[in-house]
């Protein structure tokens, strides 16, 4: 045996065989989970020629070798996946009833002690199920993963009045902008005035998520409407969307949706995410996809959850850096 | 004019901000799954180092500084003038006193010292991490007290003052560590 060296123990994990074992327990578990409750595990591809279009998600492009794939219709670039929402309401639009599966999600420029550009994530969808008993189904889930209390339930509303005194819904972006001047050392020069869901994410992400989640994880539901990426919106006055999503320990666990069924509605989301991106400087992404045939062949009504598998990890093992909980991170992979 | 963006934000990189040049002590990358990416950073101003917080959006900018460290030579100090020269281009900086900072304390014709320079103009200077002083002047010590937590004050061929133990005497040299400007030990010529 020689002395360690880092240039010679440059090709170890990053994580302990104890984290690895706890990761390949907590896989085990969320089988199981979904076995219980009669649940199909499916799998989609990670390169596919249609993605999500969202103003603050980066794919990573792939580029086919056009003279093999052209006979085989893979003429068009491919891009990884942020997460597999696209091709799992597919097959629900196919006959699918309850589905899930456990697999990596890629996206751009996210690195740092929470994040890494692949990472793993537990997707699940159920048809039937409303926004109560998809909180519920994530609720019994944390339960298991979490070893926990369940967890509370409260809307964006409830939680920005509670922690800010400050209406999400109806404050308009002069009031959110002064809410975060005061309470922030520093906000973003570049920030545009008129940047509503900008100033609702600084605020949400600074001043009240650090602190949700501490005795139990708690459920955030019925976020506004400009949020509403690929969840229904709620005709209520305000209205809100249909989306929820799970905290505990200060962190972002999953995020779910009484998922949109209306192909017209997704063109013009898409559409409107596209225009945000280029005022942001950011590409465009492609705005035809499979996905829209598949609701206007008719995606039953469901409800549709992702859960971030590698903070999971972090909360079980302590861990306060992702990087930690992977084998082997983005920057030593 | 080169800048960096967020995504070449890391610790160690140099930047400019109204006109004064900053280390990056600290990146943290936060960001919601559905929201705006930010950059919490912590800067320190290379100047009067003081530190600074600040928060970048995803795609934002912030302009390089043009900030190099060069290898010098002390040569002579003219009141508060301190005359230092660059050991492969020969040219000569003249830094004050509050430019020199606390490394007056140390320096000693010919000590090679780091200096860093900002647009081509000097701001800083760190003699290396030990020297070696001649005390001038202390108290006389009490004969056979070798215990080094008994301390007393002396000043050295500098003109600095500094806490030395007990047994130190006029015309000793003592090593002392810069960084902290504690004594460290005697040492023969």
């Amino acid at each position: 045996m020689g002395k360690p060296s880092p240039k010679r123990d440059g090709f170890r994990p990053a994580a302990s065989w104890e984290v690895l074992r706890l990761r390949a327990g907590l896989f085990r578990q969320i089988r199981e989970f979904f076995d219980r409750r009669g649940f199909l595990e499916v799998e989609t591809p990670l390169l596919s020629a249609d993605t999500v279009v969202d103003r603050h998600l980066d794919p990573f492009l792939v580029e086919t070798n056009t003279a093999r794939s052209a006979a085989t219709d893979g003429s068009s670039p491919r891009w990884l996946q942020t997460s597999p929402e696209f091709a799992m309401k597919r097959l629900l639009a196919a006959g699918g009833e309850a589905i899930y599966q456990i697999t990596k999600a890629f996206r751009q420029g996210e690195f740092g002690p929470l994040h890494n550009p692949e990472f793993t994530i537990v997707e699940w969808y159920r048809v039937g199920d409303d926004m109560a008993s998809g909180i519920g189904l994530l609720g019994e889930l944390a339960v298991e993963l979490l070893q926990c209390p369940p967890p509370q339930v409260a809307t964006y509303r409830q939680v920005f009045l509670e922690h800010l005194s400050l209406d999400p819904l109806t404050a308009d972006a002069a009031e959110l902008e002064r809410a975060a001047r005061t309470r922030l050392t520093s906000v973003p020069e570049s920030f545009a005035a008129d940047d509503r869901d900008g100033w609702l994410d600084l605020l949400l992400s600074e001043c009240i998520q650090p602190r949700l989640g501490r005795d139990r994880p708690v459920v955030i539901c019925d976020y506004p409407a400009s949020q509403a990426a690929l969840a229904m919106i709620r005709p209520t006055d305000p209205p809100v969307a249909a989306r929820f999503e799970l905290f505990a320990q200060g962190l972002e666990l999953a995020n779910g949706y009484l998922e949109l069924l209306d192909a017209e509605v997704l063109r013009d989301r898409i559409k409107s995410a596209n225009a945000w991106r280029l005022r942001d400087g950011k590409q465009a992404l492609p705005e035809t996809n499979r996905l829209l045939a598949a609701m206007e062949a008719g995606l039953p009504r469901c409800v549709g959850v992702a859960l971030g598998l590698d903070r999971v990890v972090m909360l079980r093992a302590g861990e306060s850096d992702i990087r930690r909980v992977m084998a082997f991170p983005f920057d030593i992979a | 004019m080169a800048t960096y963006n967020t995504s070449e934000f890391r610790k160690g990189i140099k930047v400019q901000l109204d006109g004064e040049p900053y280390l990056m002590i600290e990146c943290n990358f936060v960001k919601p799954g559905k929201g705006q990416a930010l950059y919490k950073c912590r800067l320190k101003n290379l100047i009067r180092n003081t530190v600074l917080d600040r928060t970048y959006k995803s795609g934002d900018s912030i302009e390089a500084a043009d900030v190099e460290e060069i290898q010098t030579q002390f040569l002579y100090r003219q009141g508060d003038q301190f005359v230092f020269m660059d050991n492969s281009s020969y040219e000569q900086y003249e830094l004050s006193q509050d430019q020199v900072d606390e490394a007056w304390k140390y320096l000693k014709e010919s000590m090679v010292c780091a200096m860093v320079l900002f647009n081509g103009q000097p701001i800083s200077v760190a003699p290396p991490n030990h020297v070696v002083l001649r005390v001038e002047y202390c108290e006389p010590g009490a004969r056979g007290n070798t215990a080094t937590n008994v301390t007393k004050p002396c000043k050295v061929e500098t003109g600095a003052e500094m806490s030395v133990p007990a047994f130190v005497e006029i015309g000793d040299l003592i090593k002392v560590d810069t960084r902290t400007g504690e004594y460290i030990e005697r040492v023969k010529e």
